[in-house]
C-alpha cells in the first residue's frame, strides 16, 4: 500500500502483458487510446489495435464480428458511452452471446473537472440488466490486472468499469469472477463495495474501529454475477448492511446487494451511492466529497445508524 | 449453376416466403421478395458455402443487414440444406430455429444474429477488418435495405470499412424505394446513394435491375478493386413476383391471409 495507480492505466498495462501470450487479443478504441490507456497495448502490439474514430456504436458491431472471426476484442471509451452503445452492445453482443469485451474507463463522479456529462453513475445498472453479461468493477491495481486476465478467458460479453483516478493499491488477492473478498473482518456492520469506494470503504471501517465499531468490508468487484451467498453470510453476522459505489443508487451494487436480501431475513439496509443526480465539474475528492462518499462521510453515516 | 437453374430456385425461394408468412401469420414478404434473386445468387453462385459444414473457418461470411428480410434467408438456407425445410413451419413460433430475425446461434448457416437495423453491416464490416488480421482469405457480404441506409451507424461502417481498405467486403443495397411509413422520400430522402458510397471510399457497382438474375450475378462476379470495399446498389421491386405486393408498403411487415396466399401461389406457380 504505497503508491497510488489509476485503474485505467492498470487496464492499458494488463492488456499489454496479456498480448504477450495471447495473439487473439485485440483492442479497438473511439480516440481515446491515451485516456482509457490502450495506447501502452498499441505501443506493443500495433497492428493488433484498431483506432475506430469517434463513432462508439460501429466499435461495438465491428468488435462483434472480429469475435466471429475467433478473436477476443476488448473496446474500449468512456463509460459515460455505456449508454450511447447500449443497444449495440444488447442486440449485437449479449443478445447472441458474442465473446467481446469492454474496458470502459472515466466511470463516476472522481471523473472530476469535465463535469457531470462526463461522469458515469448509470453504466453498472445498465450493463446488469443485460442477460449474460458479467459486470466487474476492480478496486484497485492488481485486481484491474487479474479481472483483465480473467475477463479474456472467459467465453462470453464482459464489462470492466475503471475509474480516471489514482487510488490506493492494495496486496494482491485472490481473483475469480463472482467471488467476492472479504477485505476486513468485522461484526458491527459490513460495507459491500466496488470500484475505489473500497479504498474509501476501508477507511472508514478504520475511523470506525476508533469509535468502537467492528465493521467488515467486502469487496465485490464481481456485481453480476453476484456472490449471493457471501453477502447471505455478512448479512447474517452484521445484520447492519451497507453498500458503497460510485454510482446511481439505482440499478447499482446497492440494488444488486438489495436483489440477495430482500425477503431473507431481517436486516438494517442503507445504501451509499449517488443520489439519483448527475456529477458536476470539481476536483475528483471534491466532488467524492460533494457526493458524500469519502471516507470519513461513510463511517458518519455508519455511525448514525449503529 | 446456370441462370434458369438459379431463376428456378428463385421461384421456390418466393413460393417459401409466401408459405412462411402466411403460416406464421406474421412475418415480412415485401423486403424478402425484392431481395429474392441477390440471396439466391449469392449463396448458389457466388459465396464458398457447404451446407454440410455450416462453421467452416474459411467460408465466405454473408450478414442478413435488413434481418426482417429473414424468410428470403431461411428460404434460401432451406433449399441449400443447411436445415430440414420442414423448419419452414416452425418460422416464428416458439422453440423455433427460425427465429423472427435471424439468430446466429440457433439457426445453421446464419453468420450473425440482426434484426436491429445497421448492426449487421458494421458486424460484417468487424468480420471483414477480423479476415484480414487473421489472413484468412473469406469474403464478407452483407444485404441492407435502403430505408436503413438513414442509420448513422451505416455511415459510421462505411468510413471504418473505407478506413481499413477491406476490399474482402461488400455492402449490397436492396434499393426498393419504400419502408414502414411510405416511400424512402416521403420518409426521409436518401438522395444519391451512389454519390454518397463514393464519397465515402466505395467502388460503387450499380445494378438497373436487382431482381433480373443475369445483372445481378454479373456485379456480384466483378473482381474486386484492390483497397477498396464495393457497394452494389440493386434497384429492387418490393414485392416482387406477387402482382398485388409489388411496389406497395403496406407489405413491408403483413402477412398474407389464405386468400392472399392463394392468389400468390397461383402467380408464382413453376
Amino acid at each position: 500500500m504505497s503508491e497510488k495507480i489509476a485503474t485505467r492505466v492498470s487496464y492499458g498495462e494488463a492488456l499489454a502483458e496479456l498480448g504477450k501470450t495471447n495473439d487473439k487479443i485485440v483492442v479497438l478504441d473511439a480516440d481515446l487510446a491515451g485516456a482509457t490507456q490502450t495506447g501502452i497495448f498499441k505501443k506493443a502490439f500495433p497492428d493488433r489495435h484498431f483506432d475506430m474514430g469517434i463513432a462508439e456504436g460501429n466499435m461495438v458491431d465491428v468488435a462483434t464480428g472480429m469475435s466471429t472471426m475467433g478473436l477476443i476484442p476488448f473496446c474500449s471509451t468512456f463509460a459515460v458511452f455505456s449508454g450511447r452503445v447500449f443497444e449495440h452492445i444488447r442486440n449485437s453482443v449479449c443478445y447472441p452471446k458474442n465473446n467481446v469485451k469492454f474496458g470502459f474507463t472515466h466511470a463516476g463522479v472522481t471523473v472530476g473537472e469535465d463535469g457531470g456529462s462526463h461522469q458515469a453513475i448509470e453504466d453498472i445498472a445498465l450493463m446488469r440488466t443485460l442477460p449474460g453479461m458479467t459486470v466487474i468493477v476492480p478496486c484497485d491495481d492488481n485486481e484491474t490486472k487479474k479481472a483483465v486476465a480473467a475477463a479474456a478467458e472467459l467465453d462470453g460479453p464482459v464489462y470492466l468499469r475503471m475509474a480516471r483516478l489514482a487510488t490506493t493499491v492494495y496486496d494482491p488477492m485472490p481473483f475469480e469472477i463472482g467471488k467476492g473478498n472479504v477485505m476486513r473482518d468485522g461484526k458491527d456492520a459490513v460495507i459491500f463495495a466496488c470500484g475505489l469506494m473500497v479504498d474509501e470503504s476501508m477507511k472508514a471501517a478504520e475511523i470506525l474501529k476508533d469509535k468502537g465499531y467492528d465493521v467488515a468490508v467486502v469487496n465485490m468487484h464481481t456485481i453480476k454475477p453476484l456472490d449471493a451467498e457471501l453477502v447471505k453470510t455478512y448479512a447474517d453476522k452484521c445484520k447492519n448492511v451497507f453498500t458503497a459505489e460510485e454510482h446511481s443508487v439505482i440499478g447499482g451494487l446497492g440494488d444488486a446487494v438489495a436483489d440477495v436480501l430482500v425477503g431473507n431475513g431481517e436486516y438494517r439496509f442503507t445504501k451509499l451511492g449517488v443520489n439519483d443526480v448527475f456529477g458536476q465539474s470539481g476536483k475528483a475528492m471534491d466532488v467524492l466529497r460533494e457526493y458524500g462518499l469519502c471516507a470519513d462521510q461513510i463511517a458518519e453515516k455508519i455511525a448514525a445508524k449503529l | 449453376m446456370s441462370i434458369p437453374e438459379l431463376e428456378a430456385i428463385a421461384k421456390q425461394v418466393r413460393r417459401n416466403i409466401i408459405n412462411m408468412t402466411a403460416d406464421a401469420a406474421s412475418g415480412h414478404p415485401g423486403g424478402s421478395l425484392s431481395a429474392t434473386e441477390i440471396l439466391v445468387a449469392l449463396y448458389n453462385d457466388v459465396m464458398n458455402v457447404d451446407p454440410k459444414d455450416p462453421k467452416n473457418p474459411g467460408r465466405d461470411r454473408f450478414v442478413l443487414s435488413k434481418g426482417h428480410s429473414a424468410p428470403a434467408l431461411y428460404s434460401v438456407l432451406g433449399e441449400k440444406g443447411f436445415f430440414s425445410k420442414d423448419e419452414f413451419k416452425g418460422f416464428r413460433q416458439l422453440h423455433s430455429i427460425l427465429q423472427g430475425h435471424p439468430d446466429m446461434k440457433k439457426c445453421p448457416g446464419v453468420d450473425a444474429s440482426t434484426g436491429s437495423l445497421g448492426q449487421g453491416c458494421s458486424i460484417a464490416t468487424g468480420m471483414a477488418l477480423g479476415a484480414k488480421h487473421t489472413g484468412n482469405p473469406c469474403k464478407v457480404y452483407t444485404l441492407l435495405g435502403d430505408g436503413e441506409l438513414q442509420e448513422g451507424v451505416v455511415w459510421e461502417a462505411a468510413m471504418s470499412a473505407a478506413h481499413y481498405k477491406l476490399d474482402n467486403l461488400t455492402f449490397i443495397i436492396d434499393n426498393n424505394g419504400l419502408q414502414i411509413d411510405g416511400s424512402n422520400d416521403e420518409v426521409m430522402s436518401l438522395g444519391n446513394i451512389a454519390a454518397k458510397f463514393t464519397a465515402f471510399g466505395f467502388r460503387v457497382i450499380e445494378v438497373a435491375d436487382g431482381n433480373d438474375m443475369a445483372q445481378v450475378l454479373d456485379a456480384l462476379h466483378t473482381p474486386a478493386e484492390e483497397g477498396k470495399p464495393t457497394c452494389i446498389l440493386c434497384h429492387t421491386v418490393k414485392g416482387k413476383g406477387v402482382s398485388f405486393m409489388e411496389n406497395q408498403a403496406g407489405w413491408h411487415g403483413k402477412a398474407p391471409n389464405e386468400e392472399q396466399r392463394a392468389l400468390a401461389l397461383k402467380e408464382l406457380e413453376a
